[in-house]
């Protein structure tokens, strides 16, 4: 999303937007790789169709209403506007970031869903948490421990070249626990991921979706970032 | 709200707050302290301690129930109805202003009418996660849960729905009152009557 603006610094206190081309392009719902019902049973056909039509794409919408106005407040140079719109745009645009990356994160197990990572990816996890189902369980500890809505990431360290087991808020993307972070695998523990199926019981939720985890996906931006 | 929602709401996940806050009792400092100020202690001026998400839910989901009643909703009559125009103008801009506020919460939170202390006044306020008026030292009123385990099941994301059918068919007036008589003896709402001898 290209933000075309010159910035004109007129004093050392003052900071002046020349609003010149400035391109305002609105996020799409992406479309899932599969259809709803694939991950059953793992996950209900019915839960992935509310979790794609109506959760992300109320995210997407949102969004893109937050932006308009975000852009109406930078042209007026309306500061407190700018500012009291950046709590909608974190949680509108880290929802859509994030449900971005889980429905990547997810494959039918006739196409290799659940399958364990190999090759680096698969040695890098033996090296920072011992084993692969060592961190399967601190995953799981994790998620089942954290309290109202969040996330919880397989995170890859850029700078410190390790991984890490991360949670966030609500909607807080990745990067809000730390710069250098890159999500591998993110896992939502909102209710609504899991609630109509799994009811309270969100650990037996975090137990079964392993089954149909794409570590391809995983392995593939690890090897990336790992360069 | 279906019997099945009751049933895992106040079964599984209120009864679970129960026993972990059970459980922080058998070695916390704050045993003896009653729930009404554990809560407000142990949420610390906003930096929590580990006991207030326990406390504050099981205080918060007690009066959730209470603020309910099979056949609720309808209209609040006499002094709540009156208190209620006198700060919202009309009893429609109350429904409006609780509906909105229930609906602006990002994540998990509830939405309260309470009884600000010190302008003597009732509001709305939307809150997150497991926060009350009780840590800012007002009177919680009505409390409606607004994470999602209250309202999935019967009304999947829509939750203008729930938060509508909770306003005309489930709010207690009655416990409303109840809770307006036990604030009055704490916020003067009114000029005394005095008759001229």
């Amino acid at each position: 999303m290209a933000l075309l603006r010159s910035i004109a610094i007129s004093s050392n206190k003052t900071i002046t937007l020349a609003p010149s081309a400035r391109a305002l392009t609105t996020t799409t719902l992406p479309p899932l790789p599969y259809s709803y019902d694939a991950l059953e049973p793992v996950i209900s056909g019915e839960i992935m169709m509310l979790h794609h039509q109506k959760h992300h794409q109320t995210y997407v919408t949102n969004y893109n209403s937050a932006l308009e106005l975000l852009h109406t407040a930078m042209d007026k140079g309306d500061v407190s506007a700018v500012v009291g719109l950046q709590s909608a745009v974190k949680f509108n645009g880290g929802g859509h970031i994030n449900h971005s990356i889980f429905w990547k994160n997810l494959r039918p197990v006739n196409a290799g869903g659940g399958e364990p990572p190999h090759k680096k990816l698969g040695w890098q996890i033996d090296t920072d948490f011992g084993s692969f189902n060592a961190l399967i369980s601190k995953m799981n500890a994790e998620g089942a421990a954290l309290q109202g809505s969040g996330w919880v990431w397989l995170a890859f360290d850029k700078e410190l070249k390790r991984l890490k087991v991360e949670t966030t808020a609500n909607q807080d993307p990745l990067v809000t626990k730390g710069a250098t972070l890159v999500p591998l695998l993110g896992i939502d523990v909102w209710e609504h991921a899991y609630y109509l199926q799994y009811k309270n019981v969100k650990l037996e939720y975090l137990k079964n979706i392993w089954k149909v985890i794409n570590w391809e996906y995983a392995g593939e931006v690890y090897e990336k970032e790992a360069q | 709200m279906s019997k099945r929602t009751v049933e895992i709401h106040w079964g599984k996940h209120h009864n679970e707050h129960v026993e972990r806050l059970n459980k922080h009792l058998k070695t916390s400092a704050f045993y003896g302290h009653t729930l009404e100020e554990m809560v407000k202690a142990t949420y610390n001026n906003g930096s929590p301690l580990v006991e207030f998400n326990d406390s504050s839910s099981v205080w918060s989901h007690d009066f959730f129930w209470e603020s309910m009643q099979p056949n609720g909703g309808s209209m609040p009559k006499g002094g709540v109805l009156d208190q209620i125009k006198k700060d919202f103008g009309t009893f429609t801009n109350f429904k409006d202003e609780f509906t909105f506020a229930a609906l602006s919460i990002f994540g998990p939170g509830w939405v309260w009418l309470y009884l600000k202390k010190n302008e003597r006044k009732l509001a709305v306020a939307p809150t997150q996660n497991a926060i009350s008026p009780l840590v800012w030292g007002d009177i919680p009123i009505i409390g409606l849960d607004m994470w999602e385990h209250a309202y999935y099941l019967d009304y999947k994301d829509d939750r203008s729905a729930y938060v509508n059918n909770f306003l005309d068919h489930l709010v207690s007036w009655h416990s409303v009152m109840v809770r307006m008589m036990r604030a009055e003896a704490f916020v003067n709402l009114g000029e005394p009557k005095i008759p001229v001898a």
